[in-house]
């Protein structure tokens, strides 16, 4: 019974492994190339290549006929000769830089890839700013007035006989 | 006074998120539509056979460099919108005379056939694509259309169906723009 139920488990735990190491596969098998060497660059490249309506998707996970297309189109073009790069750019030439996931460094794009080390340094600038401005300031007050002095005794009279003052108002 | 003018930071960056915020949620904006990048380019090649039972000509790129402002619609039977945009653009091409083609979209040829006869046929050619002439053109799905003019150059390009609104605002102007 237990050995039985210990199988069980066993067997539940190797599905769970295996679907969690396996990734989502939408490539299918009359689409995977004879040369095993293009076939990973056309994985490799279709990674980076986002299906056009599915908006976060590559067109190597998702399911769609477009990215099917795609997928297609990307072996064709390896076979053909093409560079990784020139696949890339005959796809950018129709759809744009929106068809690759990975957003390229050019003028339009600076502030994405180099926004966040901006904020950083802003706030690094802000962090010393705001402590050197302590360290500036004066660590004591100057110290009291002899007019100052005088209030302060009279107010700590006052203080250490309060009921007398209350009743004097 | 620099430090009063800290305590309006917290402020400044609100001010900036809920900008954007106000953006995103802006009634116009679509976060689905994709970008087009077809604008001012050449015709892409491509050469469509007709649809098989079909009496209207295949499609190719040599068709749209006539010399004059052409349409290009992608269509599919199965395609709800396109059914809705088919009377405005029957309408649009009868008005204005700019010769209509049509790209028909991973259709089959019989459902093609049937949806034409029913709706009636406003396109002079119609190539019947399995996919790859869309991705030529830059389209994500269907419809889909283009204006190209006499030098054969896109442009315009429009994602989804061609409604009154959008014949009256962006296709009709640039219409009568390209032909004086």
């Amino acid at each position: 019974m237990i050995d039985r139920l210990r199988r069980h488990l066993l067997a539940v735990a190797a599905v769970l492994l295996a679907s969690a190491v396996t990734p989502s596969l939408a490539v299918e098998p009359d689409e995977i190339l004879d040369d095993p060497a293009l076939e990973q660059r056309a994985r490799d490249l279709s990674a980076e290549i986002r299906c056009v309506v599915c908006q976060n998707e590559s067109i190597d996970s998702s399911n769609a006929e477009i990215a099917r297309e795609v997928r297609l189109l990307v072996r064709e073009r390896l076979v053909a000769g093409d560079s990784d790069q020139q696949v890339l750019d005959y796809l950018v030439a129709r759809y744009g830089d929106f068809v690759l996931l990975r957003p390229p460094m050019k003028p339009e794009t600076y502030l994405l890839w180099f926004g966040p080390l901006v904020v950083l340094l802003l706030g690094i600038a802000a962090i010393f700013v705001y402590f050197r401005g302590q360290r500036a300031a004066p660590a004591l007050p100057p110290p009291l007035s002899e007019e100052e002095e005088a209030r302060l005794a009279r107010l700590l009279a006052d203080e250490a006989a309060p009921k007398e003052r209350r009743d004097s108002e | 006074m620099m430090q009063r003018l800290l305590f309006l930071l917290p402020v400044a960056v609100f001010a900036v998120i809920a900008g954007y915020f106000l953006l995103g949620l802006a009634p116009d904006r679509d976060p689905s539509s994709v970008p087009t990048a077809m604008i001012d380019k050449p015709t892409p090649s491509f050469d469509l056979p007709a649809v098989p039972g079909l009496e209207t000509p295949g499609l190719a790129t040599a068709d749209l460099a006539s010399g004059e402002v052409v349409m290009v619609n992608f269509f599919a039977s199965w395609c709800v919108p396109c059914r809705a945009e088919h009377a405005f653009l029957t309408d649009l091409a009868a008005r204005s005379g700019v010769p209509l083609y049509g790209i028909n979209h991973r259709d089959k040829p019989e459902d093609a056939v049937a949806w034409l006869a029913e709706l009636g046929n406003p396109y002079r050619r119609i190539g019947a694509d399995a996919g790859r002439a869309a991705v030529e053109w830059g389209v994500t799905g269907v419809p889909e259309t283009f204006i190209i003019d006499g030098a054969g150059r896109i442009r315009y390009h429009h994602r989804g169906p061609l409604v009154p609104d959008v014949i009256g605002r962006e296709v009709e102007p640039l219409l009568s723009a390209l032909r004086p």
